[in-house]
């Protein structure tokens, strides 16, 4: 849709200075030979490229004495030497600052380029020319003179530089007929151009009518040349984006924001308006958001140039030549082109240089464009190829009616092309005939997911074979409605964007009854891919009083459910000229089109009286059209391969790297036994040998229950070693304790040197270097005060957390998480964990099914004896009390009678007929030779169950070995007077504490604790009658927080 | 018996193949374990379905999900059939056309969030909740390897929300063509597709868009390891999608959004115009499968070392 090529904008900045300078320049290029330039250094570049700006006075017309000025600017690679020059001309409505993003890219990569405004754009000066050879073509020429003299230029020869020329629609045109006036020119990329103007601008697709009988294309004749008008509010043409470039616009001050097109292949039509530069419809998001912030300066720049460009124009508000406006004028006014319109129209055209142009040409010519259509690519590219030069042939999916213009491609494509004849590199100029394939949206981007199809050798608007498709439906009467209104819509151009939904299903066209005939084919028995125009023959009659019959053919797409589509929004017009008495009948080529259609769809002629876009005769008549021989020739390429769609790389990258994170993470990260267990960072409470008796170290402060008492143990309890040792300099054995005794499977526990800290408390142990074995058929009760590390200690019996340092062994098995011998252990730790939802019945089975252990070693009646839950059995667990859930969790504990069984707090939350019921079982159970541990914080639990104790305390072993000896060993005396004071109490205890014998003495409540250490009951009697203490009774000290005041040396 | 424990030993856990040899007592089942025990025969995935399967929340989750189609269809028939408002139209524009375009409809309004939902919902309550009832505790005891556990769970997640998720569409299916009749599919862009080539898109259509849960999926599995609290594993998941929502709203993030892992979740539309597109759904995939694919390794990292204190 637009004219104006898109440019990236790269290289941008400082514009108010640069036009300060180059006013400068213009001075000065009055003064000298009509050229002269200023280099203005660009610093603003990543890799320097080097900018001159200057205008250049040219002659009006050649031999005029009138001049116009044409801005310039010239880009060179930085660090000197010969390159290659390109010609970058920018589209009809923009300016030489368009390619300024183009032109970095190329000069970067090693061309010398030259950019310019062409007469009437811009800052350049002169009426608009349409591509005039005398005018616009003469510019390129001195232009290409001015570059046969610099020195940083490829030369031929003399006077002739190597130069390509390239640009689009208005500047694609300019690039085929400098090609054709200018030998010296070495190749060119002509994009979305025209060939033929007259034709462009008044199609005749009646094959065999006279030249001057085209239908006009007012709309977008209109467009064209009305936005080259002065006072057109630039903002108002819907096709035209950016329009307000042209210098008398003026109205740039739209605003730089302006120009943020939606970037989702929807039409960008208002992202130009009012602005300076260019903006496409479809180009995606980024592109036109760059677009926008471009036209900002741009704008700005435009009204600063306003005042220079706006003396220009030719009376009537036409910026045209005088000859060119009244050639619109006459057009408009009847519909018709006369003979010297076409003559004017025709020297414009590259087609009248046709035989002359000889060099190797890239043609870009868009699928989506009404304005200059393929088949004015097709003529280019037979006629140049008839000249012998090398030519490609490439249908973009853009053009003027819209769609992604796939600008980096083509801009990709065309530096190839100059890469191969401009610096004569070996590279691959692509196929010579490709197509760009719209398969679809990708919806989530909204962009349409382009793929090119390529063959070897261009096959023309005839294709390579040919497809006969049946029409049926009888002659119909076409009504030309008065004034030819209501038109019918085909494509309309500015919203041609939309023509990107025939893609979709969708269609925009719009025909009235009665005004057209229609003739279908039948369903397609298998997709047919149209590239090329088809033809078709059809007999048309008219009742006009002139006799001739302007009709529209196209083509649709229809679907099985009768929903039609229109592919690209293309409409080919004729004039069936001497139709009026019984008619003629006329070849007619249809819109050129790369188009499938799918099976089971059918293809319809439609022929319209009248189009949106096309003049048509406003009297009324009524056409009579058949379809002559009641077939569609549909020209096919076969040899046209479809490359499969591109997909990034990324998407098969990611799941790869995706997979070696996976595997990194999950073969690193394993925890590592921690060898800092000992406190390398941490010292222990106790630090600094405070009571630093023994040293020796050589006991690892274990305890064989069996065997020796706690009280020779007592004053080698760990925690009174040097701190900072490690336990594994100290104990050899403490890393491994099977290292020590060769694995004993009888032994249903050992633990040695067991040390954990939880994270975040560095500097506390929840157990620190505990030590103990349990021998088969003992019932052992663990003991401790509330934070003892019971519960640690036992989560990292069942593996549930693993220790920084020492080892369990469970049956002479290293105990680690899921180690298989866990299955011979029975747990039940801090509470009961049910699924709430199932019964209790249903959460046993469950866990024994989870165990994977065959049904029959459950023993799950022995459990349910235990649990006696009755039938609370058949609830949901949610329902139960707290000694329900307790029960059953033990049961689910005993569940396949383990040899092993932890009990943590068994008797919490029962009550005393539940407690001696659960004594006795975990009784019985030992008895028959397995194992039991039972932690508890009292005593007189532990006693009456347990026949062996084990006492913690902040971690450490504080005392272990038979429950007798612990209790009934104990040296603690407990001297009741309860008559005594509280300060006499504490003077005594301090007194006897003194006394050789006597360990430790301390106050209690309505007493004294004495441990003795050689001094015997009746020593010390004497002692407190001697210290007239009102003794009532001693006896041992039996009570639990008295024994744990003692063993834990009376602190607690 | 004997000879059933010398051919396993405790395969795969760290710690027991040293100690595989035994003497003397004669334990069938793996090395050193309980008679009968097989750290490969622990936890079965028909054990594990059973203890999910029980639990209120997948009954609701599944509910919701079946239901939903009726609701829609109900809020159709009281309604009335959608206007055509002019502007673009969509899926729920055209849904009273067929069963198939209702199905699809009700996939539509449902993909962005709710199928979300169910997803996050297995995947981030499997592990957290069996820690917040302490059951966790009894089955890593019993004992069940860490990294079995975790396999079993991802499995039955994965199995439950795959029903979920196909589950609406299936019912949306029935309860659309019962309502609308079996016929082609009307694109919301205009053109139809026969009723054979619409239902294998669909078909498409509905596991990719189980596909692109994945990596909510993994997340909520890897939070379910890290927290005790079934809600902060799903919310946090959920929450993530949200956020990924979000950013994917912020267009100037750039090439940047095309790594979210919500930003294709709405690419199976592709499939919905007459020449099917397949790179969104396969760069969807490869997102969705990434994320699953590092999430899930996480968690088994965190999980096969972590401390089991609740």
């Amino acid at each position: 849709m637009h004219l104006a090529r898109i440019r990236p904008w790269r290289t941008r900045g400082r514009a108010a200075r640069r036009r300060i300078v180059a006013g400068a320049v213009a001075v000065a290029a009055l003064l000298g030979a009509g050229v002269a330039s200023v280099a203005v250094a660009v610093d603003d570049a990543p890799a320097a490229v080097h900018r001159t700006n200057a205008f250049m006075t040219m002659p009006e017309t050649p031999g005029s004495k009138q001049t116009v000025r044409i801005d310039t600017s010239f880009f060179t690679p930085a660090g000197g030497g010969r390159h290659p020059a390109i010609l970058l001309a920018h589209g009809f409505g923009g300016s030489k600052d368009d390619m300024t993003g183009q032109a970095t890219t190329l000069a970067r990569d090693g061309y010398a380029v030259l950019t310019w405004s062409a007469r009437g754009f811009g800052r350049s000066t002169g009426a608009i020319g349409l591509d005039a050879p005398d005018r616009e073509v003469a510019d390129v020429e001195r232009l290409v003179d001015w570059l046969g003299h610099r020195s940083d230029v490829v030369q031929d020869g003399p006077d002739d530089p190597r130069v390509g020329v390239t640009g689009a629609s208005y500047g694609g045109a300019i690039s085929l007929l400098a090609a054709g006036y200018d030998k010296r020119i070495d190749a060119i990329a002509p994009q979305i151009t025209w060939w033929n103007l007259p034709q462009a601008l008044f199609p005749q697709n009646a094959q065999g009518e006279p030249a001057d009988s085209g239908v006009f294309k007012k709309l977008w004749a209109g467009i064209f040349f009305t936005t080259g008008s002065t006072g057109t509010p630039s903002g108002s043409s819907p096709a035209l984006p950016g329009t307000g470039g042209a210098p008398g616009g003026g109205t740039g001050g739209a605003g730089p924001a302006s120009g943020t097109g939606s970037g989702s292949g929807s039409s960008g039509t208002a992202s130009g308006t009012g602005s300076g530069t260019a903006s496409g419809a479809g180009s995606n998001g980024p592109r036109a958001a760059s677009t926008g912030r471009a036209a900002g300066r741009t704008g700005g720049s435009g009204k600063t140039a306003g005042g220079q460009a706006a003396a220009a124009p030719a009376p009537g508000g036409c910026r045209f030549t005088a000859a060119l406006c009244a050639v619109y004028r006459q057009a408009a006014v009847t519909g018709r082109a006369d003979p010297a319109a076409i003559a004017l129209l025709e020297r414009s055209s590259p087609s009248s240089v046709g035989s002359r142009i000889k060099v190797p040409t890239l043609i870009v010519q868009g699928q989506n464009d009404s304005l200059f259509p393929l088949d004015q690519a097709d003529a280019m590219a037979r006629t140049i190829a008839s000249n012998g030069a090398p030519v490609s042939v490439d249908w973009s999916s853009g053009g003027h009616d819209g769609g992604d213009q796939e600008t980096a491609r083509v801009d990709g494509r065309v530096q190839t092309w100059f890469d191969t004849y401009l610096k004569h590199e070996r590279v691959n100029t692509g196929p010579a005939f490709r197509v760009t394939r719209s398969g679809g949206v990708d919806t989530t981007t909204g962009e349409a997911v382009q793929r090119g199809a390529t063959a070897d050798r261009y096959p023309g608007l005839n294709g390579t074979s040919q497809v006969t498709v049946r029409l049926s439906g009888g002659p119909q009467t076409v009504r030309n409605p008065a004034g030819g209104s209501p038109p019918s819509v085909s494509g309309v151009p500015g919203l041609g964007a939309l023509s990107q939904l025939s893609s979709l299903g969708q269609s925009l066209s719009l025909d009235f009854p009665g005004q057209f005939a229609a003739f279908d084919s039948a369903p397609l028995t298998k997709p047919l891919t149209v590239t090329g125009a088809p033809r078709v023959r059809v007999r048309v009659s008219s009742d006009a009083a002139d006799g001739d019959a302007v009709l529209f053919a196209k083509v649709y797409d229809v679907g099985p459910d009768g929903s039609q589509t229109l592919p690209h929004q293309l409409v080919a017009p004729l004039r069936v000229t001497g139709a009026g008495s019984g008619g003629r009948t006329v070849t007619v080529t249809l819109p050129v089109v790369d188009h499938e259609f799918a099976a089971g769809h059918r293809m319809r002629l439609v022929l319209s009286a009248t189009d949106l876009g096309y003049s048509s005769p406003s009297a009324p008549a009524d056409y009579r059209v058949a379809a002559a021989g009641s077939a569609l020739t549909v020209p096919t390429v076969p040899t046209l391969r479809t490359a499969g769609a591109t997909t990034a790389a990324w998407v098969w990258v990611l799941p790869l790297v995706a997979l070696a994170v996976a595997a990194a993470l999950l073969l690193t990260g394993r925890r590592r036994r921690t060898a800092d267990a000992g406190g390398t960072t941490a010292p222990g409470p106790d630090a600094a040998g405070s009571g630093g008796t023994d040293s020796d170290g050589t006991d690892p402060g274990g305890a064989d229950l069996t065997g020796a008492g706690p009280q020779g143990r007592r004053g080698h309890s760990p925690r009174e070693r040097p701190a900072g040792d490690s336990p594994a300099a100290d104990n050899p054995a403490s890393g491994s304790p099977a290292g020590r005794n060769a694995p004993d499977e009888s032994v249903p526990l050992e633990i040695s040197g067991l040390s954990k800290r939880y994270r975040g408390s560095q500097d506390r142990y929840a157990v620190r270097e505990l030590s103990f074995r349990v021998e088969r058929g003992q019932v052992l009760g663990l003991l401790g005060p509330n934070g003892a590390g019971k519960t640690t200690t036992m989560r990292m019996l069942m593996g549930l957390i693993t220790p920084d340092a020492g080892g369990i062994t469970v049956f002479g098995q290293p105990i680690s998480a899921g180690a298989p011998v866990l299955s011979r252990v029975g747990a039940f730790v801090e509470g009961a964990g049910f699924l709430p939802h199932l019964t209790g019945r249903a959460n046993l089975d469950l866990y024994w099914r989870a165990t994977g252990r065959p049904a029959a070693d459950a023993q799950v009646e022995q459990a349910l004896e235990i649990a006696d839950l009755g039938e609370a059995l058949d609830r949901a667990v949610r329902t139960y009390s707290q000694g329900m859930r307790q029960r059953l969790a033990i049961a689910q504990a005993m569940l396949g009678l383990p040899d092993l069984l932890i009990l943590d707090e068994p008797t919490n939350g029962l009550d005393p007929p539940q407690i001696r019921e659960m004594r006795s079982v975990i009784g019985r159970y030992a008895a028959g030779g397995r194992t039991v541990i039972v932690s508890s914080h009292l005593l007189s639990e532990v006693e009456q169950s347990c026949t062996h104790l084990v006492v913690m305390d902040k971690g450490r072993l504080m005392a272990a070995g038979p429950v007798d000896e612990i209790i009934g060993g104990s040296d603690a005396l407990f001297v009741g007077a309860p008559g005594a004071t509280a300060p006499q109490l504490e003077r005594v205890a301090a007194e006897l504490a003194e006394l050789p014998g006597v360990s430790g003495a301390e106050p209690a409540e309505d007493g004294l604790v004495v441990r003795l250490d050689g001094l015997g009951v009746p020593g010390l009697l004497a002692e407190l009658l001697r210290l007239d203490v009102p003794v009532e009774r001693v006896g041992r000290h039996q009570r639990l927080e008295d024994a744990f005041l003692t063993l834990i040396g009376g602190q607690a | 018996m004997s000879e059933q424990g010398d051919g396993t030993p405790g395969a795969g856990l760290p710690g027991t193949g040293a100690t595989a040899v035994r003497g003397g007592t004669a334990h069938a089942g793996d090395a050193a374990g309980a008679a009968g025990y097989h750290a490969r025969r622990t936890l079965p995935l028909r054990v594990e379905a059973v203890r999910q399967l029980r639990r209120r929340r997948t009954l609701v989750a599944f509910a919701v999900v079946v239901a939903l189609p009726i609701v829609v269809w109900a809020a159709f028939a009281i309604g009335g059939r959608p206007r055509d408002r002019g502007d673009v139209p969509t899926l729920v524009d055209v849904a009273t056309s067929s069963g198939l375009n209702f199905a699809l409809a009700v996939v539509f309004v449902s993909s962005g969030f709710l199928l979300t939902l169910p997803v996050a919902l297995f995947f981030g309550d499997t592990v957290a909740s069996e820690a917040g009832w302490s059951s966790l505790r009894y089955l890593l005891a019993a004992p069940v390897p860490r990294a079995r556990l975790l396999v079993s769970k991802a499995v039955v997640a994965f199995v439950f929300s795959a029903l979920a998720v196909l589950a609406l569409p299936a019912v949306a299916l029935a309860v659309g063509t019962a309502a609308y009749g079996w016929g082609g599919l009307d694109l919301p862009t205009g053109g139809s597709l026969p009723a054979g080539s619409a239902a294998a898109r669909f078909a498409v259509i509905v596991v990719y868009v189980f596909v692109s849960q994945l990596a909510v999926a993994g997340l909520a599995f890897w939070l379910s390891t890290v927290t005790d609290a079934p809600l902060g594993a799903v919310g946090g998941a959920v929450g993530a999608a949200i956020l990924s929502n979000i950013l994917d709203a912020i267009t100037a993030l750039g090439p940047v959004r095309q790594v979210l892992p919500t930003h294709w979740q709405f690419a199976w539309a592709d499939l919905l115009q007459p020449g099917a597109e397949w790179s969104g759904m396969l760069k969807g995939t490869s997102v969705a499968v990434s994320f699953a694919i590092v999430f899930l390794a996480l968690a088994f990292r965190r999980f096969r070392t972590k401390d089991i204190v609740s």
